[in-house]
């Protein structure tokens, strides 16, 4: 029988389990619907454990939007770990569901949201798991229908064979058109089977399908063209883009997870966007243009957020949060409406400049005092102008001393190593800068007792940024020069000692870098890893680079290319790029005149607050940035409020860690 | 940065409010942390005025007694909550049900009287379902068991292992067989030895570590080869005070018979 609990049988195999409280369900705020009155059944599944997936933020709003469809029904499924795959490969328990515990199987329709290329093993796990076949060819009329989302969705090729369809961009209306389709389609008797569905999914432009598309490739392994194998469905589909964030306040009733969590917080976007224009950044290229939420509905998402969630923290969560128009309104009211409860508010801190310190100074009125964070990115100014990030050195050494002279004692700058045309000066001075803020924060604070942490992580190109063409700097590379930034912060015997340095080896970003901007070929690496064990791959206690290197060395030679190909190799302007056919908005030649740009050393400010520079995306999607202000301003709650009553010392103030969206 | 957070210290006790609660169905499987976080989450949804403690990180002032192990199933969990307001322990009890999640649920909430409650607990009642074991084999175990002096497990736990004397602490041990026919997951594996269930009935006075059904099921296991062919189910019964005869004193008494207000307890469920 369809929709029935696989509990009773999965309930034996969880005392046999490491934390089996994560997957119970049960959460508060969590939905469970009847299964025979649903005319469309979508499964949500966030590639990764249960403690990561969980509070991802674009799952709960599609379980919210999709939900409140009334004859819709979702539920969630996240990664199992290896001890209950094992158990439920011997007991033929298959893939469930966290919600009602139903078989991942029955459902119409299967959508994945992958934040990172490293969950991509993980779907071949739980579609097995779920005895749907890997490939999506091999399907029936009686399987999911697999549908790929999120930010890696951007360049899809590499699972092009395990997923049907491909989401671009934001959710929330994509969902609905897809269910829509799908709800006709099943009205109708399902004609045609899934490849009918499946076309009339990329015809109306609710979704990229891949088999729709064929891929010629030259003697030399680069990519000839890539075009569609119908006239119906349109050569290059395009991202979806809400316009109005106010319109789509979710999540409202926030999950309330019984697990403990990497995320315990009620997180609301207060804008969606970015147009900085950092080189390296994806996320800041393929979610533009800046739609601002307002004031009032982010007050009210708060409001009606915690009341459902009981959670005392609060997140403000964007790209670059500092900029929103009216963030100052936004911490002072919100710093107004909490004070004296025990409600803390914090915002991902990655703005280079004094006003973040007064902005957090103003959000840490209630809570814990931890640490701030900024990201410079690149060590020297050289850099920095290479990657856009505009922060003189002079500006980074006042901004932490603002933060050392209120109180903070501890501060984060995080970096990266690989950028291009970095060399082993640009890294060292990284070590130089630690130790200028390190002697100036003693100075202006008066304290020996001051620390800051330089963390640093390896740059992976990534599609649809300027950055798309250029050769990824090899693991050798990156760990030499991680390597000798150790050693130089080590041997500064005045300042070494209030420097914490963390990092990454540079492997794992071989592989990132592989998946992120691989093509078809790039399926098989991932089933041979999957096949010979490879789960988990964004764990390193589970990540095996020479698993990967092995199955590249296997699988890549047939078509005249390897791991190097696809990673150190520069590409030229004309090649064909495997996401080429895939429209984030962005106009192909500005990108390549911005890498140009990038590699003279000029700048590109902001198109919030100068003139145009033409990326392509607005007159594309028919939109422009939405920015305030909105000339409105918080109004206190009014005391029948459901945030407890004013407790404990009101004086404590600090900033909870911040932490990257 | 001053050394000590500003302001006024924090609102004083003025009432302590006596909890026992159940742990239920898929929710046993919640560990002790995962049980405190959650009732912090719907103690704020409920509004219950609690106190806090002082400091820069002040938290609410809920004094839990012992905890049934993850997996484990309970109807007798005791937790003393100091609230900053005077309250009515049936209202808030009610609302506190009302905010948790189907599984852990408010059975008995009281005003505390005098007196400790940890103090009034020094042993627990458990019943423990052994689907697709016989009653007459874990009989034989019961009895072999009995009959040792002393009987030490090995516990696996994060700091190696730790030697446990189980049978010193069993005050009561005895089987019946499952008259309601075996468990939905017995059934679901399904194999013929599956068609029986004991149910093993204990009482366990609280020693240092506690011990837990699952070192009851190891010592049975050694002394009697008994393993259940899938993953026996505990219940906590009861805590209390041990009585002369085995039985267990309910620990809510004083403060539900006397010490408290007039009407100053309700069955919440």
């Amino acid at each position: 029988m369809s929709g029935q609990s696989l509990f009773p049988v999965l309930e034996p195999l969880l005392p046999q389990v490491r934390k089996p409280v994560q997957y119970v369900g049960g959460e508060k705020n969590s939905q469970v619907k009847p299964w025979e009155t649903a005319n469309v059944r979508w499964c949500l599944m966030y590639p990764d454990a249960y403690e990561v997936g969980l509070p991802n933020q674009g799952l709960q709003i599609l379980y919210e939007v999709l939900n409140a469809q009334e004859d819709v029904l979702a539920e969630r499924t996240y990664s199992v770990w290896p001890d209950l795959e094992a158990l439920m490969r011997e007991h033929h328990v298959p893939q469930f569901t966290v919600d009602a515990h139903r078989a991942v199987g029955q459902f119409d329709l299967l959508g994945v949201s992958f934040a990172t290329e490293l969950g991509y093993t993980n779907l071949l796990t739980a579609l097995d798991l779920a005895g749907i076949p890997l490939h999506a060819a091999d399907r029936t009329p009686a399987d999911p229908v697999v549908v790929a989302g999120g930010h890696a969705a951007f360049n899809p090729e590499p699972v092009a064979d395990f997923v049907d369809a491909v989401v671009l961009g934001d959710g929330e209306e994509a969902v609905l058109r897809i269910t829509d389709v799908t709800r006709a389609w099943k009205a109708e008797g399902a004609p045609g089977g899934r490849s009918e569905l499946l076309v009339r999914l990329a015809r109306t432009g609710a979704a990229y399908v891949p088999s729709l598309y064929d891929v010629v490739y030259h003697p030399d392994g680069r990519i000839r063209r890539v075009t569609p194998n119908r006239d119906d469905v349109p050569a290059r589909p395009s991202k979806h883009t809400v316009s109005n964030l106010d319109e789509w306040p979710y999540p409202k009733q926030p999950l309330v997870p019984l697990a403990e969590t990497v995320h315990e917080r009620m997180s609301v976007e207060i804008f969606r966007g970015c147009t900085r224009g950092c080189r390296f950044c994806q996320a800041g290229m393929i979610t533009r243009p800046v739609r601002e939420r307002s004031l009032p509905t982010i007050g009210k998402m708060i409001e009606t957020g915690l009341a459902a969630t009981g959670f005392n923290e609060v997140g403000l969560l964007s790209l670059s949060s500092a900029d929103h128009t009216e963030i100052a309104e936004i911490a002072h009211g919100l710093a107004d409406r909490y004070e004296g409860s025990d409600t803390s508010l914090s915002l991902p801190s990655t703005r280079v400049d004094a006003f973040n310190v007064e902005l957090a100074k103003d959000l840490s009125r209630n809570g814990r005092r931890s640490g701030l964070t900024f990201a410079p990115e690149g060590g020297s100014e050289r850099l920095r102008a290479v990657i856009n990030k505009m922060v003189t050195e002079e500006d980074l050494v006042r901004t932490v001393s603002a933060a050392y002279v209120n109180g903070w004692r501890q501060v984060k700058l995080y970096f990266m190593c690989g950028l291009p045309t970095e060399t082993d000066e640009d890294v060292l001075a990284i070590a130089r800068l630690a130790r200028e803020v390190i002697r100036t924060g003693r100075q202006v604070s008066g304290r020996r007792d001051i620390r800051c942490t330089v963390s640093i992580g390896g740059f992976v190109p990534k599609p649809h940024t300027p950055f798309q063409w250029v050769g990824q700097t090899s693991a050798e590379v990156t760990d030499h020069r991680l390597r000798l930034l150790r050693d130089a912060l080590k041997a500064d015997k005045e300042c070494g000692r209030a420097v914490g340095f963390r990092y990454h080896d540079g492997r794992p970003g071989t592989i990132e870098g592989l998946l992120a901007r691989g093509d078809r070929r790039v399926g098989r690496v991932i089933e041979r890893v999957w096949r010979e064990g490879g789960r988990f791959d964004g764990w390193s206690e589970y990540f095996s680079y020479d698993r990967w290197a092995a199955a590249c060395a296997t699988e890549l030679p047939a078509a005249g290319v390897d791991l190097d190909w696809y990673t150190t190799r520069e590409r030229e302007e004309r090649e064909v790029l495997p996401w080429d056919h895939l429209d984030a908005g962005l106009d192909r030649d500005w990108l390549w005149a911005d890498w140009q740009e990038a590699l003279s050393g000029t700048e590109l400010d902001d198109c919030r607050w100068s003139p145009c520079y033409d990326c392509g995306v607005c007159p594309e999607m028919g939109l422009e940035t939405q920015i305030g202000p909105s000339g409105r301003s918080l109004l206190p709650l009014s005391p029948t409020g459901t945030v407890p009553a004013p407790v404990g010392p009101a004086a404590p103030v600090g900033v909870p860690a911040p932490s990257a969206v | 940065m001053p050394a000590r957070p500003e302001g006024p210290p924090p609102p004083p006790v003025v009432r302590r409010l006596r909890l026992r609660f159940a742990k239920r169905g898929r929710l046993r499987f919640l560990s002790h942390r995962d049980v405190a976080r959650t009732f912090e989450r719907a103690l704020r949804r409920a509004g219950v005025p609690m106190a806090y403690s002082a400091g820069f990180n002040p938290h609410p002032r809920i004094s839990w007694v012992g905890a049934a192990a993850t997996g484990a199933a309970s109807e007798a969990e005791y937790v003393e909550l100091a609230l900053a307001e005077e309250g009515d322990p049936a209202g808030l009890g009610r609302d506190l049900d009302a905010a948790l999640p189907a599984g852990l649920d408010i059975v008995e909430s009281v005003l505390a009287g005098p007196g400790s409650l940890p103090e009034r607990i020094d042993g627990s009642a458990w019943r423990i379902r052994l689907p697709g074991l016989a009653p007459e084999a874990v009989l034989a175990g019961v009895e072999a068991l009995l009959s040792c002096e002393v009987f030490e497990v090995d516990r696996l736990t994060k700091n190696g292992k730790r030697r446990i004397d189980v049978r010193s602490a069993i005050i009561r041990m005895s089987v019946s067989g499952d008259e309601s026919g075996t468990s939905a997951a017995s059934r679901a594996v399904g194999s013929a030895q599956n068609d029986t269930c004991a149910i093993l009935d204990l009482v366990v006075r609280h020693t240092t570590p506690a011990v837990r059904p699952d070192d009851v099921m190891t010592a049975l296991a050694a002394v009697a080869d008994l393993v259940p062919p899938v993953p026996p189910e505990p219940t906590r019964l009861e805590q209390g005070r041990l009585r002369e005869d085995g039985s267990l004193a309910d620990p809510l008494a004083p403060d539900r018979d006397g010490a408290g207000l007039p009407g100053s307890h309700v069955k919440v469920s």
